[in-house]
Protein backbone atom coordinates (compact mmCIF):
# COMPACT_ATOMS: atom_id res chain seq x y z
CA UNK A 1 0.00 0.00 0.00
CA UNK A 2 2.78 2.37 0.90
CA UNK A 3 4.39 1.77 -2.48
CA UNK A 4 1.47 3.47 -4.18
CA UNK A 5 1.78 6.70 -2.24
CA UNK A 6 5.58 6.68 -1.90
CA UNK A 7 6.14 9.21 -4.71
CA UNK A 8 3.51 11.49 -3.20
CA UNK A 9 5.11 11.33 0.23
CA UNK A 10 8.48 12.07 -1.29
CA UNK A 11 7.20 15.09 -3.21
CA UNK A 12 5.51 16.48 -0.09
CA UNK A 13 7.46 15.76 3.09
CA UNK A 14 4.70 17.37 5.20
CA UNK A 15 2.41 14.45 4.47
CA UNK A 16 2.33 11.40 6.70
CA UNK A 17 0.77 8.07 5.95
CA UNK A 18 -2.51 7.41 7.76
CA UNK A 19 -3.63 3.95 8.75
CA UNK A 20 -6.48 2.82 6.56
CA UNK A 21 -8.49 -0.37 6.12
CA UNK A 22 -8.89 0.04 2.38
CA UNK A 23 -7.42 2.74 0.14
CA UNK A 24 -4.11 4.51 0.77
CA UNK A 25 -4.54 7.53 3.00
CA UNK A 26 -2.41 10.47 4.02
CA UNK A 27 -2.58 13.12 6.71
CA UNK A 28 -2.03 16.64 5.48
CA UNK A 29 -1.49 19.76 7.61
CA UNK A 30 -4.23 22.38 7.16
CA UNK A 31 -1.92 25.01 5.71
CA UNK A 32 -0.82 22.73 2.87
CA UNK A 33 -4.12 21.20 1.89
CA UNK A 34 -4.82 23.30 -1.20
CA UNK A 35 -1.29 22.86 -2.46
CA UNK A 36 -1.33 19.08 -1.94
CA UNK A 37 -4.75 18.62 -3.52
CA UNK A 38 -3.77 20.74 -6.51
CA UNK A 39 -0.65 18.60 -6.88
CA UNK A 40 -2.71 15.39 -6.66
CA UNK A 41 -5.15 16.66 -9.23
CA UNK A 42 -2.75 18.22 -11.71
CA UNK A 43 0.28 15.94 -11.48
CA UNK A 44 -0.96 12.65 -10.09
CA UNK A 45 -4.16 12.50 -12.12
CA UNK A 46 -6.60 12.32 -9.19
CA UNK A 47 -9.14 14.30 -11.15
CA UNK A 48 -12.35 13.14 -9.46
CA UNK A 49 -13.53 14.15 -5.99
CA UNK A 50 -15.73 11.23 -4.90
CA UNK A 51 -16.59 12.60 -1.54
CA UNK A 52 -15.77 15.32 0.92
CA UNK A 53 -16.83 14.79 4.50
CA UNK A 54 -15.82 15.52 8.05
CA UNK A 55 -15.15 13.73 11.34
CA UNK A 56 -15.88 15.00 14.85
CA UNK A 57 -13.51 13.52 17.46
CA UNK A 58 -15.19 15.51 20.30
CA UNK A 59 -12.60 15.45 23.08
CA UNK A 60 -9.49 15.05 20.93
CA UNK A 61 -7.35 17.90 19.64
CA UNK A 62 -7.83 18.81 16.82
CA UNK A 63 -11.52 18.12 17.13
CA UNK A 64 -12.59 18.26 13.47
CA UNK A 65 -10.99 16.67 10.45
CA UNK A 66 -12.02 17.06 6.82
CA UNK A 67 -11.70 14.00 4.60
CA UNK A 68 -11.26 14.05 0.82
CA UNK A 69 -11.74 10.85 -1.14
CA UNK A 70 -10.12 11.20 -4.56
CA UNK A 71 -10.24 8.94 -7.58
CA UNK A 72 -8.11 8.91 -10.70
CA UNK A 73 -10.11 8.20 -13.80
CA UNK A 74 -6.91 7.32 -15.68
CA UNK A 75 -5.14 5.13 -13.14
CA UNK A 76 -8.33 3.82 -11.52
CA UNK A 77 -6.93 4.36 -8.06
CA UNK A 78 -8.27 5.94 -4.93
CA UNK A 79 -6.53 8.06 -2.36
CA UNK A 80 -7.80 9.60 0.84
CA UNK A 81 -6.50 12.89 2.19
CA UNK A 82 -7.34 13.92 5.75
CA UNK A 83 -6.67 17.36 7.17
CA UNK A 84 -7.31 18.73 10.64
CA UNK A 85 -9.30 21.97 10.90
CA UNK A 86 -7.99 24.93 12.79
CA UNK A 87 -10.23 26.16 15.58
CA UNK A 88 -12.35 24.11 18.00
CA UNK A 89 -15.87 25.59 18.17
CA UNK A 90 -15.50 27.37 14.83
CA UNK A 91 -13.40 24.99 12.77
CA UNK A 92 -11.97 26.47 9.61
CA UNK A 93 -10.78 24.64 6.52
CA UNK A 94 -9.68 25.79 3.07
CA UNK A 95 -12.31 25.41 0.36
CA UNK A 96 -11.51 23.29 -2.71
CA UNK A 97 -14.38 24.54 -4.88
CA UNK A 98 -11.75 26.11 -7.15
CA UNK A 99 -10.39 22.61 -7.87
CA UNK A 100 -13.56 20.54 -8.06
CA UNK A 101 -16.94 22.18 -8.66
CA UNK A 102 -18.65 19.30 -6.90
CA UNK A 103 -17.04 20.36 -3.62
CA UNK A 104 -19.56 23.21 -3.49
CA UNK A 105 -22.47 21.18 -2.14
CA UNK A 106 -20.25 18.79 -0.19
CA UNK A 107 -18.76 21.69 1.69
CA UNK A 108 -22.17 23.18 2.29
CA UNK A 109 -23.24 19.87 3.79
CA UNK A 110 -20.17 19.67 6.04
CA UNK A 111 -20.84 23.26 7.08
CA UNK A 112 -24.51 22.52 7.76
CA UNK A 113 -24.02 19.37 9.80
CA UNK A 114 -20.60 19.95 11.41
CA UNK A 115 -20.29 23.74 11.35
CA UNK A 116 -17.01 23.77 9.48
CA UNK A 117 -16.32 27.13 7.87
CA UNK A 118 -14.84 26.68 4.41
CA UNK A 119 -12.58 29.56 3.68
CA UNK A 120 -13.04 30.71 0.07
CA UNK A 121 -16.36 28.96 -0.55
CA UNK A 122 -18.47 31.09 -2.95
CA UNK A 123 -21.83 30.57 -1.19
CA UNK A 124 -21.57 28.89 2.19
CA UNK A 125 -25.19 28.30 3.22
CA UNK A 126 -26.94 25.41 4.91
CA UNK A 127 -28.09 22.75 2.51
CA UNK A 128 -30.19 20.25 4.50
CA UNK A 129 -31.42 22.04 7.61
CA UNK A 130 -33.20 25.34 7.22
CA UNK A 131 -31.22 28.58 7.22
CA UNK A 132 -32.23 29.76 10.68
CA UNK A 133 -31.47 26.43 12.40
CA UNK A 134 -29.13 27.19 15.30
CA UNK A 135 -27.23 23.89 15.68
CA UNK A 136 -25.01 21.54 13.72
CA UNK A 137 -26.68 18.18 14.18
CA UNK A 138 -23.90 15.73 13.32
CA UNK A 139 -21.61 17.09 16.01
CA UNK A 140 -21.10 14.47 18.68
CA UNK A 141 -22.45 16.68 21.46
CA UNK A 142 -25.79 17.17 19.65
CA UNK A 143 -28.48 14.74 20.85
CA UNK A 144 -29.94 12.53 18.14
CA UNK A 145 -33.48 13.35 19.26
CA UNK A 146 -32.91 17.03 18.54
CA UNK A 147 -33.44 20.18 20.57
CA UNK A 148 -36.67 22.17 20.77
CA UNK A 149 -36.52 25.22 18.51
CA UNK A 150 -38.91 27.30 16.43
CA UNK A 151 -40.31 26.04 13.15
CA UNK A 152 -38.69 27.47 10.04
CA UNK A 153 -42.06 29.02 9.09
CA UNK A 154 -43.69 31.57 11.37
CA UNK A 155 -46.95 31.22 9.49
CA UNK A 156 -47.08 27.53 10.36
CA UNK A 157 -46.33 28.18 14.02
CA UNK A 158 -49.09 30.75 14.20
CA UNK A 159 -51.62 28.44 12.61
CA UNK A 160 -50.84 25.27 14.50
CA UNK A 161 -48.81 26.20 17.55
CA UNK A 162 -46.44 23.41 16.58
CA UNK A 163 -42.73 23.60 17.39
CA UNK A 164 -39.74 21.55 16.43
CA UNK A 165 -39.54 19.19 19.41
CA UNK A 166 -37.08 16.60 20.58
CA UNK A 167 -38.22 13.28 19.12
CA UNK A 168 -39.47 10.65 21.59
CA UNK A 169 -36.68 8.11 21.67
CA UNK A 170 -38.59 5.44 23.65
CA UNK A 171 -35.63 3.18 24.22
CA UNK A 172 -34.02 4.10 20.95
CA UNK A 173 -32.02 4.74 18.87
CA UNK A 174 -33.33 1.88 16.82
CA UNK A 175 -30.91 -0.63 15.40
CA UNK A 176 -31.23 -3.73 13.28
CA UNK A 177 -28.90 -6.36 14.68
CA UNK A 178 -26.27 -7.54 12.24
CA UNK A 179 -26.25 -11.11 13.53
CA UNK A 180 -28.78 -13.80 14.31
CA UNK A 181 -31.66 -15.09 12.26
CA UNK A 182 -33.77 -12.72 10.22
CA UNK A 183 -36.46 -12.93 12.91
CA UNK A 184 -34.11 -11.35 15.46
CA UNK A 185 -33.02 -8.61 13.12
CA UNK A 186 -36.13 -6.45 13.29
CA UNK A 187 -35.07 -2.92 14.25
CA UNK A 188 -35.59 -2.39 17.96
CA UNK A 189 -34.62 0.05 20.64
CA UNK A 190 -31.14 -0.30 22.07
CA UNK A 191 -32.55 -0.14 25.61
CA UNK A 192 -36.14 -1.33 25.87
CA UNK A 193 -36.36 -0.91 29.64
CA UNK A 194 -37.94 2.54 29.15
CA UNK A 195 -40.54 4.15 26.89
CA UNK A 196 -43.04 7.02 26.84
CA UNK A 197 -44.99 5.62 29.80
CA UNK A 198 -42.05 4.19 31.71
CA UNK A 199 -39.55 6.93 32.42
CA UNK A 200 -35.89 6.14 32.16
CA UNK A 201 -34.68 5.93 35.75
CA UNK A 202 -30.99 6.70 35.89
CA UNK A 203 -29.75 9.18 33.30
CA UNK A 204 -26.11 10.12 33.67
CA UNK A 205 -26.01 11.35 30.10
CA UNK A 206 -29.61 11.74 29.01
CA UNK A 207 -29.97 12.06 25.26
CA UNK A 208 -32.16 15.13 25.54
CA UNK A 209 -29.89 17.24 27.76
CA UNK A 210 -28.75 20.40 26.06
CA UNK A 211 -25.02 20.72 26.42
CA UNK A 212 -24.18 24.28 27.46
CA UNK A 213 -21.57 24.99 24.82
CA UNK A 214 -23.98 24.11 22.01
CA UNK A 215 -25.84 27.35 22.46
CA UNK A 216 -23.14 29.45 20.93
CA UNK A 217 -22.81 27.36 17.76
CA UNK A 218 -24.20 29.01 14.64
CA UNK B 1 -95.61 -11.46 -12.89
CA UNK B 2 -92.33 -11.83 -14.65
CA UNK B 3 -88.97 -12.10 -12.99
CA UNK B 4 -87.91 -8.80 -14.46
CA UNK B 5 -90.15 -6.58 -12.34
CA UNK B 6 -88.28 -3.37 -11.61
CA UNK B 7 -88.56 -2.34 -7.96
CA UNK B 8 -86.19 0.58 -8.33
CA UNK B 9 -86.68 4.01 -9.75
CA UNK B 10 -89.23 4.04 -12.50
CA UNK B 11 -89.54 7.32 -14.34
CA UNK B 12 -93.06 6.51 -15.53
CA UNK B 13 -94.32 5.97 -12.01
CA UNK B 14 -92.23 8.49 -10.10
CA UNK B 15 -92.41 11.21 -12.68
CA UNK B 16 -88.64 11.71 -12.89
CA UNK B 17 -88.40 12.83 -9.29
CA UNK B 18 -86.30 11.19 -6.59
CA UNK B 19 -86.86 12.01 -2.96
CA UNK B 20 -83.91 11.67 -0.65
CA UNK B 21 -81.98 13.54 1.99
CA UNK B 22 -79.55 16.22 0.82
CA UNK B 23 -76.83 14.70 3.01
CA UNK B 24 -77.28 11.30 1.42
CA UNK B 25 -77.00 12.66 -2.10
CA UNK B 26 -74.13 15.07 -1.45
CA UNK B 27 -72.12 12.54 0.53
CA UNK B 28 -72.76 9.94 -2.17
CA UNK B 29 -71.32 12.29 -4.73
CA UNK B 30 -68.39 13.31 -2.58
CA UNK B 31 -67.29 9.89 -1.48
CA UNK B 32 -67.31 8.40 -4.94
CA UNK B 33 -65.24 11.10 -6.55
CA UNK B 34 -62.40 11.79 -4.19
CA UNK B 35 -59.63 13.62 -6.02
CA UNK B 36 -56.41 12.86 -4.18
CA UNK B 37 -53.48 15.21 -3.85
CA UNK B 38 -50.51 12.81 -3.85
CA UNK B 39 -48.17 14.31 -1.26
CA UNK B 40 -45.46 11.77 -2.04
CA UNK B 41 -42.45 12.53 0.13
CA UNK B 42 -40.58 9.23 0.46
CA UNK B 43 -40.74 5.49 -0.16
CA UNK B 44 -44.47 5.24 0.63
CA UNK B 45 -45.15 7.22 -2.52
CA UNK B 46 -43.98 4.20 -4.53
CA UNK B 47 -46.79 2.13 -3.02
CA UNK B 48 -49.15 4.99 -3.71
CA UNK B 49 -48.14 4.78 -7.36
CA UNK B 50 -48.64 1.02 -7.30
CA UNK B 51 -52.16 1.58 -5.99
CA UNK B 52 -52.81 3.72 -9.04
CA UNK B 53 -51.61 1.02 -11.43
CA UNK B 54 -53.78 -1.59 -13.10
CA UNK B 55 -53.00 -4.35 -10.62
CA UNK B 56 -54.56 -2.59 -7.64
CA UNK B 57 -56.51 -0.02 -9.58
CA UNK B 58 -57.63 2.72 -7.23
CA UNK B 59 -60.03 3.90 -9.95
CA UNK B 60 -62.45 1.17 -8.85
CA UNK B 61 -63.24 3.50 -5.97
CA UNK B 62 -63.41 6.66 -8.02
CA UNK B 63 -60.09 8.08 -6.82
CA UNK B 64 -57.83 7.70 -9.79
CA UNK B 65 -57.76 11.38 -10.67
CA UNK B 66 -54.59 12.31 -8.82
CA UNK B 67 -54.15 16.04 -9.07
CA UNK B 68 -50.84 17.76 -8.58
CA UNK B 69 -52.58 21.03 -7.94
CA UNK B 70 -54.11 21.60 -4.50
CA UNK B 71 -56.86 23.71 -6.08
CA UNK B 72 -58.23 20.69 -7.86
CA UNK B 73 -58.02 18.08 -5.14
CA UNK B 74 -59.88 17.38 -1.93
CA UNK B 75 -57.96 14.58 -0.20
CA UNK B 76 -54.30 14.94 0.63
CA UNK B 77 -52.55 11.57 0.88
CA UNK B 78 -49.38 12.24 2.86
CA UNK B 79 -47.17 9.37 1.73
CA UNK B 80 -43.77 9.50 3.31
CA UNK B 81 -41.49 11.14 5.83
CA UNK B 82 -42.33 14.75 6.58
CA UNK B 83 -39.21 16.66 7.51
CA UNK B 84 -39.45 19.88 9.47
CA UNK B 85 -38.23 21.73 6.43
CA UNK B 86 -41.02 20.24 4.30
CA UNK B 87 -43.72 20.69 6.94
CA UNK B 88 -44.50 24.26 5.95
CA UNK B 89 -44.99 23.16 2.35
CA UNK B 90 -47.38 20.39 3.40
CA UNK B 91 -49.36 22.85 5.49
CA UNK B 92 -49.47 25.46 2.76
CA UNK B 93 -50.72 22.95 0.20
CA UNK B 94 -53.35 21.82 2.69
CA UNK B 95 -54.40 25.44 3.14
CA UNK B 96 -54.71 25.90 -0.60
CA UNK B 97 -57.10 22.99 -1.02
CA UNK B 98 -60.75 23.95 -1.20
CA UNK B 99 -63.21 22.74 1.44
CA UNK B 100 -64.39 20.07 1.99
CA UNK B 101 -61.03 18.38 2.34
CA UNK B 102 -59.59 15.36 4.03
CA UNK B 103 -56.13 14.12 4.94
CA UNK B 104 -54.88 10.53 4.91
CA UNK B 105 -51.61 9.79 6.72
CA UNK B 106 -50.16 6.90 4.79
CA UNK B 107 -47.52 4.82 6.55
CA UNK B 108 -45.61 4.94 9.79
CA UNK B 109 -43.66 8.07 8.93
CA UNK B 110 -46.62 10.28 8.14
CA UNK B 111 -48.59 8.90 11.11
CA UNK B 112 -45.94 9.11 13.81
CA UNK B 113 -42.50 9.83 12.42
CA UNK B 114 -41.95 6.09 12.00
CA UNK B 115 -38.40 4.95 12.38
CA UNK B 116 -37.07 8.48 12.03
CA UNK B 117 -36.77 9.40 15.68
CA UNK B 118 -34.43 12.24 14.96
CA UNK B 119 -33.87 15.96 14.91
CA UNK B 120 -35.00 16.31 11.29
CA UNK B 121 -38.33 14.45 11.00
CA UNK B 122 -41.72 15.76 12.06
CA UNK B 123 -43.13 13.20 14.48
CA UNK B 124 -46.49 12.73 12.79
CA UNK B 125 -48.15 14.96 10.24
CA UNK B 126 -51.12 15.37 12.62
CA UNK B 127 -49.06 18.00 14.40
CA UNK B 128 -49.66 20.38 11.53
CA UNK B 129 -52.78 19.19 9.67
CA UNK B 130 -55.91 17.38 10.91
CA UNK B 131 -55.70 13.74 9.83
CA UNK B 132 -58.83 11.72 9.04
CA UNK B 133 -57.38 8.27 8.42
CA UNK B 134 -54.08 6.76 9.53
CA UNK B 135 -52.72 3.78 7.63
CA UNK B 136 -50.18 1.57 9.37
CA UNK B 137 -47.29 -0.12 7.65
CA UNK B 138 -43.82 0.68 6.44
CA UNK B 139 -44.80 0.94 3.69
CA UNK B 140 -48.48 -0.04 3.73
CA UNK B 141 -49.35 -2.40 0.91
CA UNK B 142 -51.62 -0.93 -1.77
CA UNK B 143 -54.45 -3.04 -0.34
CA UNK B 144 -53.97 -1.25 2.98
CA UNK B 145 -54.15 2.10 1.21
CA UNK B 146 -57.34 1.04 -0.56
CA UNK B 147 -58.77 -0.09 2.76
CA UNK B 148 -57.84 3.24 4.28
CA UNK B 149 -59.52 5.08 1.44
CA UNK B 150 -62.65 2.99 1.90
CA UNK B 151 -62.61 3.93 5.59
CA UNK B 152 -62.44 7.53 4.44
CA UNK B 153 -65.47 6.94 2.21
CA UNK B 154 -67.36 5.60 5.21
CA UNK B 155 -66.33 8.64 7.17
CA UNK B 156 -67.43 11.03 4.43
CA UNK B 157 -70.74 9.22 4.35
CA UNK B 158 -71.33 9.95 8.04
CA UNK B 159 -70.55 13.65 7.72
CA UNK B 160 -73.11 16.43 7.84
CA UNK B 161 -72.43 17.63 4.35
CA UNK B 162 -74.29 20.91 4.72
CA UNK B 163 -73.11 21.56 8.26
CA UNK B 164 -70.72 24.27 7.28
CA UNK B 165 -72.71 26.05 4.63
CA UNK B 166 -75.01 28.16 6.75
CA UNK B 167 -72.78 29.09 9.62
CA UNK B 168 -69.40 30.65 9.43
CA UNK B 169 -67.51 27.50 10.33
CA UNK B 170 -63.78 28.01 10.86
CA UNK B 171 -61.51 25.99 8.66
CA UNK B 172 -60.75 22.96 10.80
CA UNK B 173 -58.25 24.49 13.13
CA UNK B 174 -55.70 22.89 15.37
CA UNK B 175 -56.12 25.25 18.28
CA UNK B 176 -56.44 22.28 20.63
CA UNK B 177 -52.76 21.74 20.14
CA UNK B 178 -51.82 25.22 21.17
CA UNK B 179 -50.26 25.58 24.56
S1 LIG C 1 -43.38 4.52 6.48
FE1 LIG C 1 -41.65 3.31 5.73
S2 LIG C 1 -42.02 3.10 3.53
FE2 LIG C 1 -43.28 4.81 4.27
S3 LIG C 1 -42.05 6.65 3.99
FE3 LIG C 1 -41.69 5.91 6.05
S4 LIG C 1 -39.86 4.63 5.88
FE4 LIG C 1 -40.68 4.89 3.81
Amino acid sequence: MTAQIQPILEAHPDLTERSSADNPAVNCPQGKVLEVLTYLKEEQGFDFLCDLTAIDHLDVEPRFEVVYNLFSTQRHEYIRVVTPCSGVTDPICASVVSLWGTADWHEREAFDLFGIQFDGHPDLRRILMWDSYPYHPLRKDFPLAGIEVDFPSEELMEQTGARVKAAPMAGGPFHASQSGSILDREPRGADESWNEHNEKTESPESTTDIPGDLEEGQ
Amino acid sequence: MTATTDFGYNSKVEGEVIVSRADAVINWVRRHSVWPMPMGLACCAIELMAAGGSRFDISRFGMEVMRFSPRQSDCMIVAGTVTYKMAQVVRRIYDQMAEPKWVVAMGACASSGGMYRSYAALQGVDRIVPVDVYISGCPPRPEALLDGMMQLQEKINREKSLGGVFKNRPVRDLSFQKK
